[in-house]
Formats: C-alpha cells, sequence, structure tokens
C-alpha cells in the first residue's frame, strides 16, 4: 500500500463525513458550552451572552476544590480496582476453551445492557438491611442482625466498578486473548513460579493496555452522576451529580457549563496523556 | 550416572493419545533430535520433560531422581520455543537476565553474566537492544542465551530454526551443534527436518503417530531404519515388497534378490537408498534374468547439480536411482535398463502394520 498525506479533496473524503459529524455533535456543542460558561446568569431567570469569569472563580472555591479532588480520586480507585479484578479475570477467561470464552463475553455484554438507574437500586437493594446480603450472613451465622450497608462509600465504589467491570474486560480482552502463550511457559522454565510469571511477563507486557484501560475506566467513571445519589451520601456525590444539579435544580447553566468544560478538559488531558504513552512505546 | 529416562510417558487428551508410551534412556551430554512430521507427538513429548504438559501415564527420571511431579519452574531445564517467546518489554540483556532476577541474582552480577552469555552467542554489545530491533537470527541467539542463563542441566529446543531462512538455518545447526559440544550439556531439539537432525544429533528418535518407531545415531537411522516408516522419512528410499518363496531369496516385481537377513517365507519388505542402486544399459538378451537385477524402463532424468536422479519403471513400480554426474549412464529416457540392487544395500524391514 502507498503511504503518503492525502492530497486532493477526492483523497480527503473518506475522513470528512467522520470529521463532519465530529464537529456537528461535539465541537459545536462544546463550543456552545464554553460560551454558556463565560455568560452571566440572571437570577431567577436564565442566561445571557456575555464574558464573565465568575463561574470559573466560584469553581474555586474550597467547596468545589474538595468536590473536585473527590471526584478524581473516586474515579481513580473505580479505574484501579475495575483494572484490579478486571486484568487477572480478562487473563483467566482469554486462556478458557472458546465456548465458555463466548458464554462468558454475552454475559458481560449482558450487563452493559443494564442501566445506571438499574445498576443502582440493584446494588442499594442488595445492600439495604431489610432484604440484602447481611440477611445472608445471619442466616448462616457470621452476623449478630442484619445492617444497612447502602448508602456508604463502599457501596458506592461496588456499584461504579460494576458498571465499569464489562467495559474494562472489554477492553483488555483483545490484547489478552493475542498474548503469546509461550511468554508465560517461557518464564516458567526460567524458574518463575505462576504467581510470579504473571507479575514478572504478563503485567509488564501488557503495561500500554493497562495505561489505555485504566484512562478509560477513569474517564467513565468520572461520568457517572446517578450512582453516587443512589449508592452515596451527600460527602460522596460527584462533580457530575453538582453539575445536574446546578443545570438541573438550580437552572444555573453557566455555572454548570463551567463544571462541564472542566471536566471535558481533564478527560481530554487524560487520553492525550494516553497517547503519549503509546508513542514513547513505539518510539 | 546422570541421565534422563524416560519411562513410558504417555498423554492423552481426552479419547486422543498424543504420545504412546515414550520409554528412552538419555545419557549425559547427548544431542538428541525428536524428529518426525507434524502431529507426530514430538512437540508434546518435550513439553512434557520441560514440564509444560502434565504426563498422563509413565515417569520421568534424571540422575535417578522422579522428577514427574515437579513444576516446570523448579526442573532447571533451558527450553527455547518455537515462537522464541522473548519478553517483548525488556531488552535482549535484560532478557537473559530475566532467570538471574528471578531467582535474586544482584544487579551487577547479572550484568557480568548477561554480557558473557551475549558474547557466547557471539552477539557482544548487543545488550541494550530492544527485542523488537534485533533480526531473526539475533533473536535466535538471544533466546538460546537466556535459555542458558542458569547453566540448566538440560536444554530443550522446539522446533528453534524453523522461521529462519534456509542458509542461516544452516548456519545455525552447526553453531547450535559446536555450542552444545563446548558446554557439553544434555540438548533435545524437537525438529520436522530430517537435514535438521542429521546435522546436529548423537541421537535420532524417530517418532510417527505419538510412538518412538527409533532412536539411534543418525547414520545407524539412515543406514539401518527400523522400519518401513523410518526408512521412508529419513532421506529418499525404495520400498519393495517381495515375497520368500525359495530360502534366501525374494522375488520381487521385476525379478529376484537374492541376500542374507530374509524371513524364512512369507512377505518381505525391503528398503533400498536411491544412492545405492545401480544403472546398467540393457545391453544383451539373457542379462535380465540374473539375481538381483531388476530389468525396467527409464521413464524420467533430472540433474540436480551434485548428483542426477533417474527415475525406472520396474514391473509398473517405480524406482528411483541416484548416481554421481560423472557416474552417469549412457541412457536416455524410454530406454530400457538393467537395475542392479546389491545385496549388501538392501535393508529387510519388519512387514508393514506390525506396531500400530
Amino acid at each position: 500500500m502507498i503511504r503518503r498525506a492525502p492530497r486532493s479533496l477526492g483523497e480527503h473524503a473518506p475522513i470528512l463525513f467522520p470529521a463532519l459529524m465530529l464537529v456537528v455533535f461535539f465541537v459545536i456543542p462544546f463550543g456552545l458550552m464554553i460560551a454558556v460558561s463565560v455568560a452571566r446568569r440572571i437570577p431567577g431567570g436564565f442566561y445571557e451572552p456575555d464574558l464573565v469569569l465568575a463561574n470559573y472563580e466560584r469553581f474555586l472555591s474550597a467547596f468545589f476544590g474538595g468536590v473536585l479532588s473527590f471526584s478524581l480520586e473516586l474515579a481513580a480507585l473505580v479505574a484501579a480496582v475495575a483494572v484490579g479484578i478486571g486484568f487477572p479475570f480478562t487473563y483467566r477467561l482469554a486462556r478458557l476453551p472458546r465456548a465458555a470464552q463466548v458464554r462468558w463475553l454475552v454475559f458481560l455484554l449482558s450487563i452493559l445492557s443494564l442501566s445506571e438507574v438499574i445498576i443502582g437500586f440493584a446494588w442499594s437493594t442488595l445492600l439495604s438491611r431489610t432484604a440484602g446480603i447481611t440477611n445472608l450472613l445471619v442466616a448462616v451465622g457470621l452476623m449478630a442482625e442484619p445492617q444497612s450497608l447502602s448508602p456508604s462509600f463502599g457501596a458506592l465504589l461496588a456499584g461504579m466498578v460494576y458498571q465499569a467491570f464489562p467495559y474494562t474486560v472489554l477492553v483488555l480482552y483483545p490484547a489478552l486473548a493475542r498474548l503469546d502463550p509461550a511468554l508465560v511457559e517461557a518464564s516458567r522454565t526460567l524458574g518463575a513460579s505462576p504467581l510470579k510469571a504473571f507479575f514478572t511477563v504478563v503485567v509488564p507486557a501488557q503495561r500500554n493496555t493497562i495505561v489505555a484501560t485504566l484512562i478509560m475506566a477513569f474517564v467513565f467513571a468520572l461520568g457517572s452522576y446517578l450512582l453516587p445519589q443512589l449508592l452515596g451520601r451527600p460527602q460522596h456525590w460527584t462533580l457530575s451529580v453538582l453539575i445536574t444539579d446546578q443545570a438541573i435544580y438550580q437552572s444555573n447553566m453557566p455555572f454548570a457549563a463551567a463544571m462541564a468544560v472542566f471536566l471535558v478538559l481533564v478527560s481530554l488531558a487524560l487520553v492525550g496523556l494516553s497517547l503519549l504513552f503509546g508513542r514513547k512505546e513505539e518510539a | 550416572m546422570s541421565a534422563l529416562v524416560l519411562d513410558g510417558l504417555t498423554k492423552r487428551y481426552g479419547s486422543f493419545t498424543a504420545v504412546h508410551g515414550a520409554s528412552l534412556r538419555i545419557p549425559h551430554g547427548q544431542f538428541v533430535c525428536l524428529l518426525g512430521p507434524s502431529g507426530c507427538g514430538k512437540t508434546t513429548l518435550l513439553r512434557m520433560i520441560a514440564g509444560l504438559e502434565e504426563p498422563s501415564g509413565g515417569r520421568l527420571l534424571i540422575d535417578d531422581r522422579d522428577i514427574t511431579a515437579t513444576p516446570a519452574h523448579k526442573r532447571d531445564f533451558g527450553m527455547v520455543f518455537q515462537s522464541l517467546a522473548l519478553f517483548p518489554h525488556l531488552s535482549a540483556g535484560e532478557n537473559i537476565a530475566y532467570p538471574l532476577r528471578i531467582r535474586g541474582v544482584p544487579v551487577d552480577e547479572r550484568r557480568r553474566r548477561a554480557d558473557s552469555l551475549l558474547e557466547l552467542v557471539r552477539l557482544p554489545g548487543m545488550g541494550d537492544r530492544p527485542v523488537s530491533r534485533l533480526s531473526g537470527g539475533q533473536r535466535q541467539r538471544v533466546a538460546i542465551a537466556r535459555a542458558l542463563a542458569l547453566e540448566p542441566k538440560l536444554f530443550l529446543l522446539d522446533e528453534p530454526l524453523s522461521a529462519l531462512d534456509a542458509k542461516l538455518r544452516e548456519a545455525m545447526q552447526i553453531e547450535l551443534k559446536q555450542l552444545q559440544r563446548r558446554l557439553g550439556i544434555t540438548t533435545i531439539v524437537v525438529t520436522h527436518d530430517q537435514r535438521e537432525a542429521m546435522t546436529m544429533a548423537d541421537l535420532v528418535v524417530v517418532m510417527s503417530e505419538g510412538r518412538i518407531r527409533q532412536a539411534a545415531p543418525p547414520m545407524e537411522v539412515y543406514r539401518r531404519p527400523a522400519d518401513a516408516f523410518v526408512a521412508d522419512f529419513i532421506g529418499m528410499t525404495n520400498l519393495l515388497e517381495g515375497e520368500v518363496t525359495v530360502p534366501g531369496c525374494a522375488s520381487v516385481p521385476g525379478g529376484e534378490l537374492v541376500l542374507d537377513g530374509l524371513p524364512p517365507h512369507g512377505r518381505a519388505l525391503l528398503s533400498v537408498r536411491p544412492e545405492e542402486v545401480l544403472l546398467h544399459p540393457a545391453t544383451g538378451a539373457g542379462q535380465g534374468a540374473a539375481a538381483n537385477r531388476l530389468s525396467g524402463t527409464l521413464s524420467f532424468v533430472r540433474d540436480l547439480g551434485a548428483s542426477v536422479e533417474f527415475r525406472i519403471d520396474v514391473a509398473g513400480r517405480e524406482i528411483v536411482a541416484l548416481t554421481r554426474p560423472q557416474d552417469r549412464p549412457l541412457v536416455e529416457p524410454g530406454a530400457a535398463v538393467i537395475v542392479e540392487i546389491p545385496a549388501e544395500a538392501c535393508v529387510v524391514l519388519p512387514p508393514e502394520g506390525r506396531a500400530s
């Protein structure tokens, strides 16, 4: 195949359509959002076009700073746990017989069809005092009386990991399915126990995949706004919850837009970081 | 005396048996080639020796110690994989030092040993190269050096040279053999290439359909094949089916052969190497009736450079003869010829279908 930069309009054609879609559905809305984020809010009303940075200034307060750092930490923790469970899981999955792999993947894909609302209520029921898993623990005698485990940070983390898990598996699966099984065998013959082989060969050989999956799960978790309300206490509310709150209940579109712009910028910065990682590896 | 003993090693996958009770004794310092067509169980046998496959039956002993149940990482065997399995995240030197790192050898010592191993495989100063920047032959050498880093008791190679082009492969065969001789390490190589086996091995183990057919030095396998499969697989051969009517004389299509070692009566299977078949122009009548001389028609001639190959139709069966160009008889395709098969050139094989 000839590899050179496209010159004429015709040669650019294949990329024109996606480029157009990107402009219409991403660049324009994002531009509107930026415009709104610097608009002036009319108390009790809506907003009028302006160029004020008050919304960004307000954002720098201790409260929002705290929410922001909590959101980032929560998303990072969710990503770490999801990949921490998902990576060994996918590694084992990719070594199962074909039929078993297909069953697992279909099962995981079916989780993707559940909406965030259903996941949230399912987990809050599962962790409730009246119908939750603590009743099981009481039944087997491990616990004196049933407890409510939700809302709590643990419940929130569990729900968000549950939601992110199928995505991490689907991102990790192709890379781990392609991994040469001889790599692990080689490390075994060179004196590594199965566990040591996993940590000294499989994990480092898949470093790029792991980093990319972490970033994907992180960005994904950053956008979650229903689960924090369903499974967490108010102090566990993330930036996404506040954006919803400002936009819908407080009718403060400019401030909501400012926070959203910030969230998009953080997401973009992280995607850029992952691309940088990939390039460094190729060089 | 230290030796590796395979005692009835068997591997079954469900109803399929990949290796049927392989028994073999490999003395210390031998270079062994497991040779056979693909699917004959040679790789499975090697993987059982390495501890990567669990045998369904039989035992594996090294220096009279049973290691059948010892996991791969406690066997101290070095192995080179068909895909080489170099760790992509490590440089050439780090790959070689990997087993030392696993054993907790200090960094300085590791570097020193990796450097000397790189020198051993004639890649001095290449330690910092990423694996992706090495050529096929260089990767091969790194994989060999890595497998030798722990000074293993046994050096195992699974089709190690199959990815290389023909010239490089020949060079590496000779180099590998020299390296093995220098280190005196017991080595087992899996290959489907009989030339490769002949080049390197002290002991060739011919396998087919999960069974060891013959285990002998290369020239013995060539000269005295144990059965028709071995005779046919190692080099080219003419297989002649005959019937012993008079003791010491077998009638084959196109004539009679007088030779030793024939069964007293019944069917006999003979193997004759093409280079031992003599070819004469048919000059007169009565010649074809003599013993060990079959008359036929020359059907095809081709020059192979170092030798000339003749294909002769003898009573509907094809016999192949090879001569040196300077010994080439003056015959053209279509001519009537006499094929002489000296008694000492014939190997009497057990009749087909005996073992399997």
